[in-house]
């Protein structure tokens, strides 16, 4: 382990540039800091770099320039103390699937240097955490796709790592396991880990993560606190459910409306708007509405507005 | 990681190596058996019985064809088993992707390495003690010199799971596996004095069977299990040594490098 002092990173990311063989350029200088301690979502559209950069991270890719330090130490030039830092739990099931759970933590935890006995009361530990202890003799390819990503989990917290990677760890896994993995890796980060995850689910990096970077097509266009994203959003979708939405629309200031279907409209509002006067005006129409709900959860918004934005400003450049 | 710890990762494959090893005895161990078993008795018992004696050792007694063939043949069980070894499980490695567990550890890439050496020589010994009892059957092995035997062993199945584990990270598919072995190794082997002594070959197949590597292992292994060798002992070891050093360097480049391994 490292005698790095708590105030030191858990990673920082220094102008970080990949440009593939094929000419593809992945990380356009990638700069970013992530705090010890910190539950930190980084987001971004398919394609837009998150797996090359992670990795980069955990040494899996050869960068083209820049740095990468965890804890202090760098990547390239002190790479086997900055990877006794990292446990990565990949966004592809990456075990031999002819092995046992058992085996694959011990082996794992063998790779880090850690004595045999050692890694097996781990493995027990965190096998029995995860609700896996009674497959830990199956052979893995009989495991379901859940008991697969808990694995991907346990094994990578048998070294204990200091900066936990979760890459889209519960992609394809139903919501309740969903939702006992995340309670799980909010308690590993209370007890002092570091957890940087990558989702598509927004809504668990709205709920779990404290800090947010958004990468788009190599570079970063948003890095904040969550609660300052947030702030951000001036501007939100209700959909209402109508008796007939057929009738003419109302015209209110900051308020768009929109037609969606015979029973559904859409209404883009400031969030300074009231919703009294919008009912009201809906009211006059004789447009009665029978519910309502948000178009999505608020990061979803922001994500797509900045990523559309991002998006825009590159064609407008071409 | 300090040097204890290095050598645990390092232990950690080759463990995994022989439980693998093990666990589908029937693909590595039972099949060089069979084929071994119907060289001896075709090659040993049928044709060697009408060749009679094929060379004297250095007592003047005379070497039967079987007993002439043994050495060879377990060499060559050797060889293919370390070569197939390695390329087939670092290959499984990387096409399950598993091969990430430890490019992401702090393990360096000599114990990387060295872990599957260890891993593929332990399969060629596996199946050189097996094609060795199988051999007792045909004919009597003395056993003259067993440093040289035991070295020659070693060397030849470090050199082959070297080489083996060039061909594993080049592959990209199951295809790229197979070729070499078939087409490269099959034909080096039978070509390198398993069946008959260089020695007696007209010219200039004699002096182009020199440029085989694997004829200074088989002659290296025969005297130290018969007394008698083709070609010079000095030479076998240069050579032998000359291939582990070049092909061990290059395999840290390619591993330093991420060659196949690290995009």
């Amino acid at each position: 382990m490292s005698n790095a002092p708590a105030s030191v990173p858990a990673l920082e990311v220094a102008d970080l540039r990949k440009t593939y063989a094929t000419g593809v350029e992945a990380l356009k200088g990638i700069s970013l800091t992530v705090q010890a301690g910190d539950f930190y979502a980084l987001l971004g559209p398919n394609g837009a770099g998150k797996s090359t950069l992670i990795g980069i991270i955990s040494s899996l890719v050869n960068p083209s320039s820049g740095d990468v330090r965890v804890f202090g130490h760098s990547v390239r030039t002190d790479r086997s103390r900055a990877m006794q830092m990292i446990g990565l739990v990949p966004q592809e099931i990456n075990f031999n699937l002819f092995e046992t759970p058992l085996d694959i933590c011990i082996n794992q935890a063998g790779f880090y240097g850690i004595e045999r006995g050692v890694a097996r009361e781990r493995a027990e530990k965190y096998l029995k955490e995860l609700a896996l202890w009674d497959k830990a003799n199956a052979v893995t390819r009989t495991l379901s796709g859940g008991m697969k990503r808990r694995l991907i989990l346990a094994r990578a917290l048998m070294h204990r790592p200091r900066l936990l990677i979760l890459d889209e760890p519960t992609a394809g896994v139903d919501i309740e396991i969903r939702r006992s993995m995340w309670k799980f890796i909010e308690g590993i980060n209370a007890a002092g880990t570091t957890v940087i995850l990558t989702t598509h689910y927004l809504e668990e990096a709205e709920q779990l993560c404290r800090n947010i970077t958004i990468i788009d097509r190599g570079q970063v266009i948003e890095n904040t606190s969550m609660r300052k994203l947030l702030a951000k959003l001036d501007v939100e979708t209700f959909v209402f459910d109508v008796a007939d939405a057929n009738g003419e629309l109302p015209q209110l200031a900051d308020v768009r409306l929109a037609r969606v279907d015979d029973h559904t409209i859409e209404a883009e509002m400031s969030r300074a708007h009231d919703l009294n006067s919008l009912f009201a005006a809906l009211s006059a129409r004789g447009i009665t509405v029978r519910s309502m709900r948000n178009k999505a959860n608020r990061l979803e918004e922001l994500f797509v507005r900045l990523v559309e934005g991002n998006l825009g400003a590159k064609e407008a450049a071409a | 990681m300090n040097l204890q710890r290095n050598l645990i990762a390092l232990g950690t494959i080759a463990r995994r190596e022989i439980v693998r090893i093990l666990r589908i005895w029937a693909q590595t161990l039972l099949p060089p058996a069979v084929t071994m078993t119907l060289y001896f008795i075709i090659f040993g018992n049928l044709i060697g019985s009408r060749i009679g004696t094929i060379a004297t050792d250095s007592a003047g007694a005379g070497i039967s064809y079987v007993e002439y063939i043994a050495p060879g043949l377990i060499m060559m069980a050797v060889i293919q088993n370390a070569y197939g070894n390695i390329t087939s499980s670092f290959f499984g490695a990387k096409f399950q992707r598993f091969v990430e567990e430890m490019l992401v550890s702090p393990m360096p890439s000599w114990a990387i390495l060295a872990g599957y050496v260890s891993g593929a020589v332990l399969r060629g010994l596996m199946v050189g003690l097996i094609v060795l009892a199988i051999s007792l059957f045909f004919t009597k092995i003395h056993l003259y010199h067993p440093l040289v035997t035991l070295s020659t062993f070693l060397l030849a199945a470090v050199i082959f799971a070297l080489l083996g584990f060039v061909n594993a990270i080049y592959a990209r598919k199951f295809d790229d596996i197979a070729i070499i072995p078939t087409f490269v190794l099959t034909p080096l082997t039978y070509l390198g004095g398993v069946f008959y002594n260089v020695a007696q070959l007209p010219s200039p197949w004699k002096e182009i069977s020199h440029l085989n590597p694997i004829l200074y292992m088989v002659n290296a292994f025969r005297y130290g299990l018969l007394g008698i060798s083709d070609i010079d002992l000095t030479w076998a070891y240069l050579i032998m040594l000359a291939f582990v050093v070049v092909l061990a360097t290059y395999c840290m480049s390619l591993l330093s490098r991420g060659v196949g391994l690290r995009s």
